[in-house]
């Protein structure tokens, strides 16, 4: 069904499942912030994952998303799933203009480049108006959804969120699954080739890149909603870093790879924020761990050692 | 008073020279990425934690042990150098083998580790580093007064930079080395250790970041975030520049400052974007890079 493999429809199953207890066990804020995550962290595995592109520059399509859906909710008091829809929006637009001049590169040129552009739009955060500079867009409303679905009751913004992210997961895998990501595939594995056999390189990679900051930018909205603040940290290039490591963690190029991550991603930032730089040392040990030892990451081992691609 | 552009020619001036100097720093950075570029093909994203490890060091050597300036120009680096050497070892030989990727994600997890302890151990907010005895004052040189110090970071920087060129590409140890970085096999059938090239190599790289940032520590103040705010300005200036020639990214790094200098009078809050907004037009017009072969 829809490329899901009988195992992964299992994975599934049980991932909606503790979706839909989760908030009854935990603190459904901190639910979201995972899902917001764990939807960018996926967004970010289509181009690594899936055409071997490193962008080390997301956290600016994310971060856009957010600031624009922030902006949107207060200044112009759009409904809840037009913000989300204009941070997909957002960062569909950045993606085709960087992603333009990203691809005229190959490998670490191309993730020196997005990591630059990313900077650019940092110093463009700090300095527009529209952005609040430092202080970030403080306050937003919880837009009602439809305009007339109170999102106020935070069970009810957690289903908001929880349909994104499933939509968003789902619509990745229906993408890396089509006919346009089995090319996809091919030019990671071997571009030259995929060149000799007539398929427009650059175009397949554009338009990869376009969907997956796109969905990160509606990820970044869907942030902005439920904390009701756009700041500079998500901007920042350690934010790109952490969608990095968030998705090698999880394991690059699996289907479940890059929620795992999230979720021990944020985790981990939860417990050991007490400790202050702790965190950036402990991601940093993950990072080097991660790219010494397991490769696969959590999930990739996982299935390697049941035999299973989950 | 004589003008440039319709622009008061003096301040012009002035502001060109100060960026000059973060030209400097600029220009020694991108050196030691090239340099270990060419040899080891990955992109050392630790080169800015390391940078601020020759600053954080060389304010130890002075807080702690007492060694002023001078001892710790050649102290620090080689401090720095021994732990790439280490570094150099223990991971990065162990992924030649692999996409070059992974080399970017391993220097990037050594950066945070590197910087995290740092914030640790020293706290957000910058100690300061006071100039050396003798390099204090400043010298008139008529449209401005510039400081004795900052002069001798341009000039020391210059020297570096010629003299690392002159040792890639005038002696047998660099006709060795590009050797290597052209085909590493057939150079080890003739008997050179390259492995052992390779980390001494990086070593050097990594001690020419150590000693921009103990030349750093005077001007900008010893800080544990300083390397990261300069890695993503000097990665853009090797973008530029290309990988392709060592003169190439000195004279990039050199520019790029002085272009910075430029727009902060002109324009000033378009300083920080400057150089991002050159490499797209770079990338847009000569995809290679200024200096770079064609792929």
């Amino acid at each position: 069904m829809m490329g899901f493999s009988r195992p992964q429809l299992v994975a599934l199953a049980v991932m909606i499942a503790v979706i839909v207890a989760a908030p009854f066990a935990a603190y459904p804020v901190f639910l979201m912030k995972v899902m917001c995550f764990a939807l960018f962290a996926c967004a970010f595995n289509l181009l690594i994952g899936y055409v071997g592109l490193l962008s080390f520059g997301h956290a600016a399509y994310f971060g856009m998303g957010c600031y624009v859906s922030a902006y949107a909710a207060k200044s112009w008091g759009l409904s809840a799933e037009l913000c989300v829809i204009l941070g997909f929006a957002t960062g569909a637009a950045l993606g085709a203009v960087f992603g333009a001049i990203a691809i005229k590169r190959q490998g670490i040129y191309f993730s020196m480049i997005t990591l630059a552009l990313a900077q650019m739009v940092y110093f463009f955060a700090t300095q527009a108006a529209f952005t609040g500079g430092e202080d970030g867009i403080q306050q937003v409303p919880r837009a009602p959804v439809l305009g007339f679905i109170s999102m106020q009751n935070d069970l009810a913004i957690y289903a908001l969120v929880a349909v994104v992210f499933l939509g968003g997961f789902l619509l990745i895998h229906r993408i890396i699954h089509s006919p346009f990501g089995q090319v996809l595939k091919a030019i990671r594995e071997n571009e030259p080739r995929a060149i000799s056999l007539g398929y427009r390189v650059n175009d397949y990679k554009l338009m990869a890149f376009v969907l997956s900051t796109g969905i990160a930018g509606a990820a970044g909205g869907l942030k902005s909603l439920v904390f009701g603040i756009a700041t500079l940290t998500d901007v920042t290039w350690q934010a790109s870093g952490e969608i990095v490591l968030t998705t090698l963690l999880g394991g690059l190029g699996t289907v479940f790879g890059p929620v795992i991550g999230a979720v021990i991603i944020n985790t981990l930032e939860f417990y050991l924020a007490p400790f202050g730089s702790w965190v950036t040392v402990t991601q940093g040990v993950i990072f080097v761990a991660c790219v010494m030892a397991f490769r696969r990451g959590v999930v990739g081992e996982l299935g390697a050692r049941i035999k299973v691609a989950l | 008073m004589l003008s440039i552009l319709g622009y008061n020619a003096g301040p012009l001036l002035a502001q060109s020279i100060l960026g000059l100097i973060n030209g400097a720093f600029y220009a020694l950075l991108s050196l030691g990425l090239a340099v270990i570029f060419g040899l080891l093909n990955i992109i050392n994203f630790a080169h800015g934690a390391l940078y601020m490890l020759g600053a954080v060091v060389s304010w130890v050597l002075l807080n702690h042990l007492g060694l002023g300036y001078w001892p710790s120009l050649l102290l620090a680096p080689l401090i720095v150098g021994a732990f790439g050497i280490v570094l150099e070892r223990l991971f990065i030989s162990k992924l030649y083998k692999l996409d070059h990727l992974y080399g970017l994600l391993l220097t990037f997890g050594i950066a945070l580790i590197v910087e995290g302890l740092a914030r640790n151990e020293f706290g957000s907010s910058g100690m300061s580093y006071a100039v050396p005895e003798a390099l204090r004052g400043a010298t008139r040189l008529g449209f401005m007064i510039m400081p004795t110090y900052r002069l001798w970071v341009v000039v020391a920087s210059f020297v570096t930079c010629i003299a690392t060129w002159f040792v890639l590409e005038k002696t047998s140890l660099g006709a060795t080395l590009r050797a290597a970085t052209e085909n590493a096999a057939l150079v080890q059938a003739f008997g050179v250790n390259v492995p052992r090239l390779i980390t001494l190599t990086y070593g050097a790289g990594v001690a020419l970041a150590a000693l921009a940032g103990v030349m750093a520590a005077p001007v900008y103040s010893v800080n544990p975030g300083m390397g990261s705010n300069v890695i993503i300005v000097v990665f853009a200036v090797v973008v530029i520049g290309g990988m392709g020639s060592i003169l190439g990214s000195i004279l990039t790094g050199f520019g790029l400052g002085l272009i910075e200098g430029f727009t902060k009078f002109v324009y000033p809050q378009g300083s920080g974007v400057v150089v991002f907004v050159l490499m797209v037009i770079v990338l847009l017009l000569r995809p290679a890079g200024l200096f770079g072969k064609a792929a």
